[in-house]
């Protein structure tokens, strides 16, 4: 008897947990949950990923939102952790979310691919879609490959291609010391980084190869001098949040003279701390920065330090921009908010970015643009016409590597969806 | 020889803030048989406080507002807390403490945020104080080890050329004596719970802007000043300013070696490669193990001598 009335109770139970997910899906919101980490040592870069997402998300409502629908930008605070994010997925999941966003560190990005795939495998009428903004671990567009998962930034080896071509230019260059966080993300810079200089100026040296603690690092005076010691003219570091701004300081600290090529220096809190010293020094690889030039990046960046008018807070992720504006886009054009329609229209995106025409690799799920490595300047008003955290230094474009030469091969192979 | 100069200032620069961690800590620990796991968040707080103060004052008044407040703080804590906890054994002190540190945390998430504050070196020390070979040194690391060096005289010459040094070592060891001579031993706890506080405050203020002031610098530094306290020899000052140096330069110097099992393998004749056995653990090299090598001490120390270094009860 009682057997018998639990399970009515249990049966009752999920009629209205179902009832509920398809009034939360009615309420005229199109929610994207962002997962990234809002405490811990790399809560200011989570933080700065929100403003650009919510900055993204206006604009989409100011015009009327999508299919009459608004955004609403839903924030979940994932540590930096693989576990808790797969804990804040199943959360998102519950919610009836079907859209996510994530950038900010590979391993957590690893774990959230292989959450995501199980769920929609096992709820094919319930998919999420993944946006990831800035995981640049190689393995997510090759072997961890999913349909549901975009990624809008370039990877590791793509952006590390761009950086040693640069690079094997430079005629003075002769060592070269490699320091990296160690995890998925910082490994992958370390091996991209060998491999493609062994290649590309085989005489150069690689006379140091680090891999420190991800965000454990308070002093990186041990490593400055160990790369002082090695003799290198150039260092190679994928850091990133404090690992970098910390890095930069210990070596402005010691008088290191050496070139630092970069993938994040470009922001948060590495300019004001190297300041003058880094003028000529300090160079960055990315898809965007705000003197690539043009008047709809002028427009850009404007709006946004209106918007967020602390001296902090520089327009820089560009990425999500495109995965919103994609996003929007693919709805409009699937007339559907269903992820899995939405992902079979995003994978066939172009769009007309401020970097210029940007599309969507089918193949991979890859989003394929140009790619820059740029130098540390003083702001000038002309090619570096703003500055970085109002410090009055600002980026200079060394090289702009066109689209179509980014494009690597891919070892992808996923299945895609039955409809 | 320069790489070999520059890391042993570094180390020692190092080594003398966490001894102004862990002396307190010790102190606290000889004098009531607390491990006190809140003392890394005075750490922390000393921080916040400096960095709230210099953003009024500037650096030099929250040198000295910043390690007072603290050290109240910590008065606070023993005579309304510690004390009443007390009469219910070490067990609840303990947890009490622990407690007290996610509260501190919360705390500081509230108030500060959750994000590392802007709290930065004084420009007047912002310089390279010499150079040695090539490498310049910043000020900033002499001005903390003459600090570190400047508490730890200070220290001494309290606790063995005052009579409130006597009374606090005598309470130390004979307590029930010093109260039958007539003086209020809980007011000497007291004291030396707020002055434990304070020197970790002060450790705070001249680390949190030659590192990062964040939310989680407690948990990050909390740890390692436990692995100098047990290794020096529980309530043992000098035992804890050995092992303040030794663990700063098995953390500094560790950077540098990229040996591994499988050099000291190959090295014997063993032949490796990425099919071999356990290829990864072979692999991890002296730097990259450098963050588990102060536990890896501890675990060595409490196995060959448990009450550690020069301390001088057992367990």
């Amino acid at each position: 008897m009682s057997m018998k009335i639990s399970r009515t109770a249990i049966a009752g139970a999920v009629a209205l947990l179902a009832l509920a997910g398809s009034v939360q899906a009615a309420d005229g919101t199109l929610k994207i949950a962002y997962l990234e980490g809002l405490s811990g040592p790399f809560a200011n870069v989570g933080e700065v990923g929100l403003r650009h997402l919510q900055f993204a998300a206006d604009k989409v409502n100011a015009r009327g939102g999508v299919l009459g629908q608004k955004i609403e930008v839903v924030p979940f605070d994932t540590k930096t952790s693989p576990q808790e994010a797969q804990l804040v997925f199943k959360q998102l999941v519950d919610q009836g979310i079907r859209y996510m966003m994530q950038g900010n560190g590979s391993a957590v990005a690893i774990a959230l691919t292989e959450a995501l795939a199980k769920h929609n495998s096992r709820s094919p009428d319930k998919t999420v879609l993944y946006m990831n903004y800035g995981a640049v671990d190689p393995s997510l567009t090759n072997d961890r490959c999913n349909f549901y998962h975009f990624r809008f930034d370039a990877d590791v080896d793509m952006k590390m291609h761009a950086l040693t071509s640069y690079m094997a230019a430079q005629k003075d260059m002769k060592k070269v010391y490699l320091i990296n966080q160690d995890y998925a993300f910082g490994q992958s810079v370390a091996k991209a980084g060998r491999a493609m200089l062994a290649k590309k100026r085989p005489d150069v040296q690689i006379v140091g190869d680090d891999l420190h603690p991800l965000g454990k690092v308070k002093d990186f005076a041990p490593y400055i001098a160990k790369i002082k010691a090695s003799g290198a003219d150039a260092v190679v570091s994928g850091n990133w949040g404090n690992d970098i701004a910390l890095l930069i300081k210990a070596a402005k600290e010691n008088g290191i003279t050496a070139n630092f090529y970069t993938y994040y220096a470009g922001g948060l809190g590495t300019p004001p701390v190297i300041g003058e010293a880094g003028v000529g020094h300090l160079k960055q690889v990315t898809v965007f920065h705000s003197n690539i030039g043009g008047s709809k990046t002028a427009e850009e960046v404007a709006a946004y330090r209106k918007r967020f008018p602390d001296s902090k807070d520089d327009f820089y992720w560009t990425s999500i921009m495109t995965a919103v504006d994609m996003l929007t886009r693919s709805i409009e054009a699937s007339k559907s908010t269903d992820p899995t329609k939405v992902a079979f229209a995003m994978e066939k995106m172009k769009a007309d970015q401020l970097t210029g025409e940007v599309y969507m690799r089918p193949e991979n799920h890859q989003l394929v643009q140009p790619i820059f490595v740029s130098t540390f300047s003083k702001a000038n008003g002309k090619d570096v016409k703003f500055d970085v955290e109002r410090t009055g230094f600002g980026f200079k474009t060394d090289a702009r590597i066109e689209a179509k030469d980014t494009v690597l091969p891919t070892t992808c192979k996923f299945q895609r969806p039955k409809v | 020889m320069e790489f070999f100069l520059v890391t042993t200032l570094n180390s020692l620069s190092y080594g003398l803030l966490l001894f102004m961690l862990s002396s307190g800590l010790t102190l606290i620990f000889s004098m009531m048989g607390v491990l006190n796991f809140a003392h890394a968040s005075f750490y922390m707080l000393g921080a916040y406080f400096a960095y709230q103060t210099s953003t009024y004052l500037g650096f030099w008044p929250a040198l000295v507002i910043a390690p007072l407040a603290v050290a109240f703080l910590g008065a606070l804590t023993e005579r309304y807390g510690l004390r009443t906890v007390h009469r219910y054994g070490h067990v609840a002190e303990l947890l009490f403490t622990f407690g007290l540190a996610y509260i501190i945390e919360e705390f500081v998430h509230l108030l500060w945020g959750r994000a590392p504050v802007e709290y930065k070196i004084p420009e007047i020390l912002d310089f390279s104080a010499f150079s040695i070979f090539s490498t310049q040194y910043p000020a900033y690391r002499v001005f903390m080890m003459l600090m570190s060096v400047g508490m730890l005289a200070c220290l001494y010459l309290v606790l063995t050329r005052t009579r409130i040094g006597l009374i606090i070592q005598a309470s130390l060891t004979h307590p029930e004596m010093v109260e039958a001579l007539g003086h209020n031993v809980p007011s000497v706890f007291m004291t030396v719970f707020a002055g434990g506080a304070a020197l970790a405050g002060l450790a705070g203020v001249i680390g949190g802007n030659a590192f990062v002031t964040e939310p989680g610098m407690a948990a990050s530094v909390g740890t390692i000043v436990f692995v100098v306290v047990v290794f020096g020899g529980m309530g043992s000052l000098a035992g804890a300013f050995i092992a303040s140096l030794i663990i700063g330069a098995v953390q500094t110097f560790s950077v540098a070696f990229d040996y591994s099992l499988a050099t000291l393998l190959t090295g014997l004749g063993v032949q490796l490669n990425t099919e071999s056995a356990w290829y990864e653990l072979w692999k991890v090299t002296i730097a990259q193990a450098a963050p588990v090598l102060p536990y890896i001490l501890m675990v060595l120390m409490l196995i060959v001598r448990p009450k550690g270094l020069m301390g001088t009860r057992e367990g």
